[in-house]
Order: structure tokens, then C-alpha cells, then sequence
């Protein structure tokens, strides 16, 4: 594990400098210090390095300020993990901070404009403070604005300072970034000779660093921060191979170099390289004119926008709801509860008529396919703003009147039952519900059924909606059934989630509960199925049709001639042979390897899209859906929101990256896989099930141990997870943004799926190293061309879920990479993946099926538990 | 003449060299009176319990346990003036003492140190033992109000200053800056012993010694090992290590990752274990020994020694112990920029 950080390249933050930032200027005026350092606190924690404190503020007591705030920020070892820059441009500013600041920070900044002395004497300082500094190109005649200058300013400084001994890595020089595209001549070759100059110096000045403050690049270009994210990405795009080790940014003022419009991206390179072609119009000009057109697009749509902001309140909160857009919605709402308040009407009404209306009309859109579900959840974002900002006065009206009807559609209350804490579909269900006038209430994640039984009873519900991922939660909901049977209670039960079947609902949970119990295939019919249970004349026929369907499905699977089945033996007898001679050799690093924050950029490659857009119910394979004439344009919404997401987790460092991979030597042994650790541990024995159905001569009863050598062999075992979901989630929660909510999660799950896929070629190239020379397209990755496989417990062919414990023991995967399980093996956080890695080439993915007694008791014994236990975990394998 | 810093550095490229062991449990053990403290001092407080000022009222008791530690096969002594200082000396109101104490104690040890040397040939040194008093500039007192701070930093380069200033004048070779529990403390000692070379014209080698408060390596203000190596790098000191801490067991892995990192001599001294119930150091001379033995076997370590609870015996097995064992070689760590606020932060070149 790293001891230690090492960068390559610096982001400083800069939010906690007052010239950067006009919030934390307003709370230092304010003296409201504690949030201050709340601000400091989430910088850190999105990933900033070094953070700059600057409080030059004419009227403030910069001292003061300087010292109270670094005191404060050293009491707190979340943010004082960090090195600071102590940054203000009056030296006894930066001392009396050099003096309240442990560790070793950074000086920002000296400089020879008022002449060496000063510059060595505050050098000095720096040495004795133990301080690493920024120098600025500036001397006794102004700050160095060409390349000729910046460098011999710098090379001059350099001499002085080492000749003083001051240690040449503890200096960093910053070249003056100026602004370019200014209109003035003098200026065009601001942006080259800074990057000039930074190789220069480099090359001069050995282990010098090099900094620069990068939002004065594009002052020309205030307010059309499109142009002006463009020219910092393009900027260091060129600057950091030029040797730039570090730049004072805002990271959401950055784009991604590929994705900025290509046209702009040219442009922007034009302006910084300087290059002009001769008799045509400067770089200059053509970048002006472009960010017009840039800015006419904002214009255009400004134009647009202005049109609809001139109609009537309700058509206006209709539009709003509809096109999912919340920018005015708290003002129109407030405006349609003041007009119909002094017509005598109640602010539920507002609710009642046009915000369910315009709600209606999503509704209409969504059930005909007009809409699409990343659509919907967008208005529901708009009408939960609305709503929110109408509770306070119908709370404030419960108190004048008797009982204030609510005229909801009916109650719903939901939960991820015990054990799972899958939540997307579950969130993503009572949207869609909500948008459709249900109440909600949703109890979270790892709920056991005598609080679902409880919130069910206390808030009166209509219905109750239960929702899982792993195999192991659909016993739980069994267990939920019955308790309601036990408690006599009447209210239907639905059923929801990525395991779930028909099948499963008609055959074990309905017979455990006598109310209506409905298994709901996906998001878009969840309404349509409350509205018929809640419906006075629809009901009952629809409770009827689906129980008698369910009694169908019961008996045609008694009726059904199963798959006839091997014996246990015999199915061995027909094990697979794979051409041991073939197996993968020694792995060039075994044991466990650590992997504390793999680059979120890194991983962002291996996304496969195709599942994100399925968890969005939207059906179509990557890239082409974007171009289907049907959901197409939702598609490529969805994408681009999904991308500009993807650009603030990686750039402000949202959400980290963990995960652990080990390689030991082991042995097959039967159906199970020994796996040999080091001396004085015990070998840890990895049961495997076989598939047992009877099948043709040619074809093998596959088992996973069949891939391993009896006589001696590899196995592997990984386990990745995403951390960091929390804190932008509670945000997006607090902001009533479900979708943005629902977005990051679904982010997340899709950086954990790529981190599983960017470990495995790493493993397969790297420290099993048995397919050096694998080059593979992402998508040849997706359709999984590679040699070896890496099946999850849980999975067809490894069902039991609680091989998981193993794995995470063998990996100490908690300890490593922060992972936890749940009492039903689920892993927290929710976006994870763990798995074994089998080498072999002949090594594939089958699907065990179902098994008989005689492996479930052979099973049991050779996983030390108990027949019940092991029915328990492997429910699904079963008749 | 060849200076302090260089002898010293020649000595350690040819063994692992011993310094000594704790003042107070041999004071202690001598059973003193309020009168053997007070002396004829003519100070207002009860002095019994202010090791340091024995120096000026018992000097013979200073010099004979400095005495024991050479005997034992000590090549560094350090001053008994750990708590010298005016902001701890003010405790028994005998700030204007410390001047003195610094003075007499580092004559002391001088004089015996100047007198084995004499005897064998073989250089021996004196360690101007600086303490971190019992203010800190990292962290307030008062959980209600984080930002509040008991001294200033200027404050504690002052007093920091003075003492440092009277060792030398004394005789003291190296201003040892000892069980440093808050960095910004130590990073104010050496602000002070700059400001001191500066004033006298002439190098002061710092001597550096961090203590752990819990396991994982840390010491009160929350620096790691790495992070506090990195915050008082520029100080060049010529020893950097730990003690005190716990025992020498526990102290392992951090003396390992020291080793690795420090381009200057690495000084362990530890305690003689972990206190037993009755709050005393038994750990056997032999098992302290034989556990530094571990380091130095391994080249880890330049300069061995003990701390609380430790005595002659523990020196003398110890320096038994690694008697011919190679030195540590000191490491060439790349150059590279290297940060630190808790935690260590490096910038690739």
C-alpha cells in the first residue's frame, strides 16, 4: 500500500481563498468561520490536494482572518490530512500564517519586486519555517510578461535562491498565466510563451516545479464560461507536458480535453499555440466570433425560454413539469398559491389541480411511450420542488382546519428488504409513483419486516412495495409475506426488483400471504398496478385474474416434466476435462495486491453503457440506442447528463475508486478448490456445484473446479467497490433532485462493473501477466474475448451467494478496500463486485441450474452447515 | 578543529553508538529531600520533584548519574534539563534559574564527557536536551473553542531560544529537541535554533526525536512519522528518530519506515517497555537489549538509547549488544518536492 501520496500533476483548490471565491468571502466577512472550514472540509474531501487559503480582502483583518481560519482547519484531521498554501500577496500575512501552520506548507508567494534583498530575506524565512515557495516572474521592473523575461527572472531567481541553499525542489515557479484573445496584438502570444517558458525553465532550473493561476487565461471571455471552460482544458491540455506541476483551478471550470466541440477545441488551440495564417482573420477574431456564436445559442435559447415564461401560470407550471425543467418552478408555484389563496382556495388545491394536471399529462406521455423514464424522473425532480415549497402552508393550514383531506391517490409504503441494499429500481419505482399522485413512503434499504409491518399499520397504507437484488432477499420476502399473513393484515403486497420473477411470486410468496400479492415486471407498469388494486370497480377482477394466473403458473409447474437429473455421481462421471497442459503458469506477482483510488479517468473508459440505459428502462445496445428513432433523443439526453456527471465525479473527485485483487496457489479436489496459503495459515476450502441436469454424451456437467488442475494450480479473487456516494447523494436528496440522485448511483454501479473489467486485464497482463500482449477495444472487453473468466457468488455458475464471506476473508477485503457484507451477503457500498478468476482458456461461464437432494446434503457437509441453511442459500437452484 | 556535527557522523560510519538513559528513575531511586532540591536558592516554591534544578543544588548527584551512563559505554549524554525552561520552570516559580540550570548542567556533562574522552580516545558528546514544555501551539485546551491557543509561536521560539542558547554557552555539542508530541512546537525550536546560529556565528547541529501517542504511528498533533520527517527536514538535523513512546516492541514498524526514508542518522531511544500496573518500567536489561538489537541487526538504526524506566544496566546491555554490529547506511532518497500536512504528500519530478 502507498504510504504515501505521490501526484503527478497538482490540482490547488482555490475555495478557500476569498479572491476566488465570493461564497467564502462572504463568510469570512461574516465571521461565520465554522462553515467556513465546512467548505475547506468538502474540498478535501472531492479530492483537492493542497488547499490554498487566501484572505486578501480590503476589509478584512487578513491576519486575523489568516490565523483564526488555519487554527481552526488544524483541529479538524480531515482537512489538515492535507498540505496548505499559505497564499496572500503582504508577507506578514503569510508569516503570522506560516506560524499557526504544522507540517510543511507551501508560501504563496515571493517574489524580486521589491528587490533581492527583500526576496532572500523572506526566502530565508521560508527556510526556517520549513516551507516549500512559489516564486512569481517578477522583478524590480514588472512582472515578466515574455517568454525571454519569464525565464530570466526565473533562472535569475533560481541562482540566488540555491545559492542561499535553498533546496531547489521546494521551489515552485509561477510564470505569470495573462489573459490572451484580448484584442490587443502585444497579447497573442501570451499563452505560447508561458508554455515556452515553463519548458525553459524546467530544463534550466533542475527539481524546480512550475504553477500557474489558470482563470486569468480567459478574462476576456467572463460570462460564456462554455469558451471559457474550453481555453483552461485546452491550456493544459498543453501545458502539463510542457512540465506545468501544478495550476490554482476551479476543477468544474474544466472540460474534457475529447469532449470539448471540435471546432471550439481548434479554436482555443489556435488562440494559445498563436497561430495565425497569414491574409486570413486572427486567431483571434475566429474565437470571438465563435464564442458569438456560442453565446447566440444561449441567446436562442434564451429566446425560447422567454416565449414560454410569457404564458399563464398553469400552462406555465405544465411546460415546466413536462420539458423537467425546475429553474422558475418555486417562484410559479408560489405565484399559483398567492392567486388561488385570494380567490379563499387552499394551497392543496394547487397541488391538486394544475401541478396534477401537468403531472397527469407526464403520465399520459410515459404510458403511451411519448416519454421516457429519465424524462419522467426529471419532472418528478420539478414536482417535488413545487411540493416542497407548498408544504409549509398546508402544514401551517392543519392547524385551522378539522382533518385536511389528503386526496392522494393512495399510500404506498416501501423497502429494500433485510439484508439488500440495492435501492436504484426501488427509488426509480417510487418516482414514477409519486409523479403519478401516489404518497410515498419510502423506508430505505436493509429494512426488517416488523418496521415495514409498522410503517404499513401507523401511516395507514394503501399498499406495501417490496423490492431486492440478490437471490437471498427473495426468502426475505417470504418471510415478509408471511408475517403479514401472521398479522392478519389485507393490504396488497407488491413485489419488485432485478430477482424477482412471476414465477417466484406465484410459487412461494403468494401461497404465504392471502391478500393480493402482484409481481411488478418494471418501473412503468408499477402505476397502472396500484391504480387498478386502489380502483373501487377495477379491483377485484384484476386481484382475481392475477391470483388465478398465479394458481396457472403453480400448477403448470407441478405438471411441468422436469429436466430429468444425474445423480450426483454421475453427473462427476461427466465432468468436464479441459487440456490441464494449457493452464495458466505462475503468476508473475502473486498474493493480494492493494489498489487504494484507482483513477476514476481511468475507468471512466471501461463503462459499459449498454446496463446504464437498461437501469433506465431504456432497451437498445450502446451506441446505437442513441441513434434509435424511438427512445434515441431521451438516450442521448440521458448520455450527455450522465457524461457531465462523469466529468464532476472525475474532476472533483466525488467518489473513490478501492479494490483488491490476491492469486494463490491451489488444487482441485473433487468439486472442491483448495486454495494453499502461506505456511501457518489453514488452506481455504472453496465448495463448487455442478450442474446436474442430465444431459447428452458430448456435453459435461460443467463445475467451476473443473478448471482447476488437480495437480497443482492458480486461482484468483478480486473485489472492487466505489466509495464516496454519500455525501453527493445526501446533496442531491436534500435538493429533491431524484434524478441526479439516481444518476450518481447509477454512475456508480457502472464504475464498479468497469473497475471489475479494468482489474481483470490488469491481472491478466500484469500480475498473472498469462496474456501479456492482450490489446483489446472496449468493446471486445464488453463481449468478453479475453482468456479466463470471473464469475461472482451468486451467479449462474457459483449461485451461493455465501462463498462471498470466503472471498472477502481470503482478500481481507474489508480491511482492503473498505467492502462490507450484509447478514444475506450483499456488499456495501452497493456498487461492487466481487468475484474468482479463473486462467484457464478453456475456462467459460455456464449456468449450474438445478441441482438434487443428494448434492444439497453433499453441498451442506462439505460448507460446514447445516441442510437447512444451505436449502436457505440455495433456494433457486431447487425444485 | 574538526566541528561536533562531523566527528559525530565519523563515529557513526564506523558503529552503532550508544547515548544514555533516563535521569529521572535514577534520581529517584536516590530518595531526595525538599532541602537537596531547594539548596540555598532562596526560591518561594517547594522545589522537590524539579529534576533540573538539581544541576545548581546537587550537582554531584547530576554528575554521578552522568558518571553511571559513560561507565556504561555511553558516546552521547544529554543535559537533565528537559523541563529548563521558562514556561515549565515557571511551575515552581524558578523562571529566572533557567539561564543557569541550562548552563551548569551542560558544563557537567561536558566536564565528564571531556574526561572519558580523555581516558580512551574514543570522542564523546554532549546532547542539550530541550523538552516540548507542557504548552502546544497545535492544539487548544478548550474543546468548546478550537481556535484558541495557550501561547504563540513566538512566544515558544523565545523561550525555546534562551534555553537553547545557555546549553551552548555550557557546552552542549547538539541541541537535542526531544519527544516532540506536538510538530509546531518542534518546528518553533528550530525557528529558535536558527535565530540562535545566526546570533553566535556558528552551526548548532539539531538532534530530533519524535514520540508516538498511539499505535499507528502518530504523535498528539496527528502527524504521521512520514509527515513529521518532512516537516522538519530543513532543520538538517543530524539525528532524527523517536523516543520514549511506548517500548521498544511496539516501536518497530515506525523505526523500519524511518529507516527507509531519513537521509540522516536515526536515534531510537525507547522505554524500557510498557509500565506495569503499579506504573513502573520492569522490563529486563537484557530484553530491552536484545529488542534493539533487532534494529540494529538490520541495520535500521545509528544511535540507540533508552528512555523512561531505562538505566545504566539497559545501556550496558545494550551497548554490549550491538558491539561490532555495522551502522546503519544512510539512504539517497530521490529529490523531489515533498509536502506534508498529516500526512505526507509528494510531487513527482
Amino acid at each position: 500500500m502507498n504510504a504515501s501520496t505521490t501526484a503527478n500533476f497538482v490540482n490547488i483548490g482555490e475555495r478557500t481563498n476569498v479572491t476566488g471565491s465570493a461564497r467564502f468571502k462572504k463568510l469570512i466577512m461574516e465571521g461565520d468561520y465554522a462553515t467556513a472550514v465546512e467548505v475547506a472540509r468538502q474540498q478535501v474531501e472531492n479530492g483537492a490536494q493542497v488547499i490554498d487559503v487566501n484572505m486578501d480582502e480590503g476589509l478584512l483583518d487578513a491576519v486575523h482572518a489568516m490565523t483564526t481560519f488555519l487554527k481552526l482547519i488544524s483541529a479538524e484531521p480531515d482537512i489538515a490530512r492535507v498540505p496548505v498554501m499559505v497564499d496572500s500577496s503582504k508577507w506578514h500575512v503569510i508569516e503570522a500564517g506560516l506560524q499557526c501552520v504544522s507540517g510543511k506548507p507551501i508560501v504563496n508567494s515571493i517574489s524580486m519586486k521589491e528587490g533581492e534583498e527583500e526576496f532572500l530575506a523572506h526566502a530565508r524565512l521560508c527556510m526556517d519555517y520549513g516551507a516549500a515557495a512559489v516564486v512569481m516572474a517578477f522583478d524590480e521592473t514588472g512582472q515578466a510578461d515574455t517568454k525571454q523575461r519569464k525565464v530570466e527572472i526565473c533562472t535569475r531567481a533560481y541562482k540566488l535562491l540555491t545559492g542561499i541553499g535553498f533546496p531547489p525542489e521546494d521551489i515552485i515557479f509561477d510564470p505569470n498565466i495573462f489573459a490572451v484573445a484580448t484584442g490587443i496584438e502585444e497579447h497573442d502570444r501570451y499563452g505560447l510563451d508561458f508554455l515556452e517558458a515553463v519548458k525553459e525553465i524546467k530544463a534550466a532550473c533542475p527539481h524546480a516545479k512550475t504553477s500557474g493561476g489558470l482563470s486569468n487565461l480567459s478574462f476576456s471571455f467572463r460570462g460564456n464560461e462554455v469558451v471559457r471552460r474550453a481555453m483552461h482544458s485546452v491550456f493544459l491540455y498543453h501545458a502539463i507536458p510542457a512540465g506545468l506541476d501544478m495550476a490554482i483551478v476551479n476543477a468544474g471550470q474544466i472540460d474534457i480535453y475529447d469532449q470539448i466541440d471540435p471546432t471550439l477545441r481548434e479554436a482555443c488551440e489556435d488562440v494559445i499555440l498563436n497561430r495565425d495564417v497569414p491574409g486570413e482573420e486572427t486567431a483571434t477574431e475566429r474565437l470571438i466570433a465563435l464564442a458569438e456564436s456560442y453565446k447566440g445559442t444561449d441567446k436562442k435559447a434564451e429566446k425560447e425560454a422567454a416565449e414560454w415564461r410569457g404564458w399563464k401560470v398553469e400552462k406555465r407550471l405544465e411546460h415546466a413539469l413536462v420539458k423537467g425543467i425546475d429553474a422558475h418552478i418555486v417562484d410559479d408555484t408560489e405565484e399559483m398559491r398567492a392567486a388561488t389563496e385570494q380567490r379563499g382556495g387552499r394551497p392543496i388545491e394547487v397541488i391538486e389541480g394544475p401541478l396534477m394536471d401537468g403531472m397527469n399529462v407526464v403520465g399520459d406521455l410515459f404510458g403511451s411511450g411519448k416519454m421516457f423514464l429519465p424524462q419522467v424522473v426529471k419532472s418528478a425532480r420539478v414536482m417535488k420542488k413545487a411540493v416542497a415549497h407548498l408544504i409549509p402552508y398546508i402544514e401551517a393550514e392543519k392547524d385551522k382546519l378539522p382533518e385536511a383531506e389528503q386526496k392522494t391517490k393512495g399510500r404506498i409504503v416501501m423497502a429494500t428488504v433485510k439484508g439488500d441494499v440495492h435501492d436504484i429500481g426501488k427509488n426509480i419505482v417510487g418516482v414514477v409513483l409519486q409523479c403519478n399522485g401516489y404518497d410515498v413512503i419510502d423506508l430505505g434499504v436493509m429494512v426488517p419486516w416488523s418496521d415495514i409491518l409498522k410503517a404499513a399499520n401507523d401511516n395507514k397504507a394503501d399498499i406495501i412495495g417490496l423490492s431486492g437484488l440478490i437471490t437471498p432477499s427473495l426468502d426475505e420476502m417470504v418471510t415478509v409475506a408471511e408475517e403479514m399473513q401472521g398479522a392478519a393484515m389485507t393490504i396488497p403486497l407488491l413485489i419488485g426488483g432485478a430477482t424477482t420473477s412471476k414465477v417466484h411470486t406465484a410459487l412461494r410468496i403468494d401461497p404465504a400471504y392471502e391478500g393480493p400479492v402482484i409481481h411488478v415486471l418494471d418501473a412503468s407498469r408499477a402505476v397502472g398496478v396500484a391504480s387498478r388494486l386502489l380502483s373501487d370497480t377495477q379491483r377485484d377482477a384484476f386481484v382475481d385474474d392475477t391470483a388465478s394466473d398465479y394458481v396457472k403458473v403453480r400448477e403448470a409447474r407441478e405438471g411441468k416434466t422436469k429436466n430429468p437429473l444425474f445423480t450426483i455421481e454421475e453427473a462427476r462421471a461427466n465432468h468436464y476435462d479441459p487440456f490441464y497442459r494449457d493452464k495458466p503458469g505462475h503468476p508473475q506477482q502473486p498474493g493480494v495486491h492493494v489498489f487504494d483510488d484507482w483513477s476514476l479517468a481511468d475507468l471512466r473508459e471501461y463503462i459499459d453503457w449498454t446496463p446504464f440505459f437498461r437501469a433506465w428502462e431504456l432497451h437498445g445496445n450502446y451506441p446505437r440506442i442513441l441513434e434509435d428513432e424511438v427512445v434515441g433523443e431521451t438516450a442521448r439526453t440521458l448520455f450527455d447528463d450522465a457524461n457531465a456527471m462523469l466529468d464532476r465525479i472525475v474532476d472533483e473527485k466525488w467518489l473513490t475508486a478501492r479494490g483488491v485483487c490476491g492469486l494463490w496457489p491451489c488444487a482441485r479436489d473433487g468439486d472442491d478448490i483448495t486454495v494453499h496459503l502461506d505456511e501457518g495459515r489453514e488452506h481455504v476450502v472453496l465448495p463448487m456445484l455442478r450442474q446436474q441436469i442430465k444431459k447428452s454424451r458430448e456435453r459435461a456437467n460443467m463445475c467451476l473446479a473443473d478448471f482447476i488442475d488437480p495437480a497443482g494450480d492458480w486461482i484468483g479473487g478480486f473485489a472492487v467497490g466505489i466509495h464516496g456516494i454519500d455525501e453527493p447523494s445526501r446533496r442531491f436528496q436534500e435538493a429533491k433532485d431524484d434524478y441526479s440522485d439516481i444518476l450518481l448511483k447509477s454512475l456508480a454501479d457502472r464504475f464498479a462493473e468497469a473497475f471489475a473489467e479494468r482489474l481483470h486485464k490488469h491481472v491478466r497482463t500484469n500480475l498473472w501477466g498469462y496474456a501479456p500482449d492482450e490489446q483489446l477495444s472496449n468493446d471486445a472487453l464488453i463481449k468478453e474475448e479475453y482468456r479466463g473468466i470471473r464469475p461472482a457468488p451468486g451467479y449462474p455458475a457459483c449461485p451461493d451467494h455465501s462463498l462471498k464471506p470466503i472471498l472477502f476473508d481470503l482478500l481481507d477485503a474489508p480491511a482492503n478496500t473498505g467492502l462490507t457484507l450484509t447478514e444475506n451477503f450483499a456488499m456495501w457500498p452497493t456498487a461492487a463486485v466481487s468475484g474468482f478468476y479463473f486462467g484457464h482458456p478453456e475456462a467459460e461461464y455456464f449456468g449450474v441450474a438445478r441441482i438434487g437432494r443428494d448434492q444439497l446434503e453433499d453441498y451442506a457437509q462439505r460448507r460446514g452447515v447445516d441442510i437447512a441453511t444451505a436449502e436457505r442459500w440455495l433456494r433457486p437452484n431447487l425444485d | 578543529m574538526t566541528s561536533s556535527r562531523e566527528r559525530l557522523m565519523q563515529e557513526a560510519a564506523k558503529r552503532v553508538l550508544i547515548s544514555d538513559g533516563a535521569f529521572g528513575t535514577q534520581i529517584q531511586n536516590r530518595k531526595l529531600s525538599e532541602a537537596d532540591y531547594a539548596g540555598d536558592l532562596g526560591l518561594t516554591a517547594d522545589q522537590k520533584g524539579n529534576n533540573d534544578i538539581l544541576a545548581l543544588t546537587r550537582p554531584d548527584v547530576i554528575a554521578d548519574i552522568t558518571r553511571a551512563y559513560l561507565d556504561a559505554g555511553s558516546d552521547i549524554v544529554s543535559t537533565n534539563t528537559f523541563s529548563a525552561n521558562t514556561i515549565s520552570q515557571a511551575d515552581y516559580n524558578a523562571q529566572d534559574k533557567v539561564e543557569a540550570i541550562n548552563v551548569e548542567s551542560a558544563r557537567i556533562a561536558r566536564e565528564l564527557a571531556d574526561e572519558f574522552a580523555a581516558k580512551d580516545g574514543r570522542p564523546r558528546f554532549v546532547a542539550g536536551a530541550i523538552g516540548p514544555t507542557n504548552k502546544t501551539l497545535s492544539l487548544s485546551p478548550d474543546v468548546e473553542d478550537p481556535g484558541f491557543r495557550e501561547i504563540t509561536f513566538d512566544h515558544l521560539v523565545e523561550v525555546y531560544r534562551q534555553q537553547a542558547a545557555a546549553l551552548v554557552k555550557g557546552g552542549a555539542d547538539f541541541i537535542l529537541i526531544e519527544t516532540v508530541f506536538d510538530t509546531l512546537n518542534a518546528k518553533a525550536g528550530i525557528f529558535a535554533v536558527k535565530k540562535l546560529e545566526r546570533e553566535i556565528g556558528r552551526d548548532v547541529p539539531i538532534m530530533m526525536s519524535m514520540t508516538l501517542t498511539d499505535l499507528s504511528g502518530r504523535n498528539l498533533s496527528g502527524h504521521t512519522v512520514e509527515a513529521f520527517w518532512y516537516a522538519v527536514r530543513h532543520a538538517k538535523p543530524i539525528t532524527i528518530g523517536l523516543n520514549c513512546s511506548f517500548g521498544a516492541e511496539q516501536l518497530r514498524p515506525h523505526v523500519q519506515l524511518l529507516a527507509k526514508l531519513a537521509d540522516t542518522l536515526v536515534m531510537v531511544y525507547p522505554n524500557a517497555g510498557l509500565p506495569n500496573e503499579l506504573g513502573e518500567y520492569d522490563e529486563a536489561p537484557d530484553t530491552t537489549a536484545s529488542l534493539v538489537k533487532a534494529w540494529a541487526d538490520k541495520g535500521q538504526v545509528n544511535i540507540l538509547g533508552g528512555c523512561c524506566g531505562s538505566t545504566p544496566e539497559h545501556i550496558a546491555a545494550m551497548a554490549k549488544a550491538v558491539q561490532g554490529l555495522a551502522p546503519r547506511e544512510l539512504p539517497e532518497p530521490p529529490t523531489i518536492m515533498r509536502l506534508a500536512g498529516l500526512e505526507p504528500f509528494e510531487i513527482a519530478a
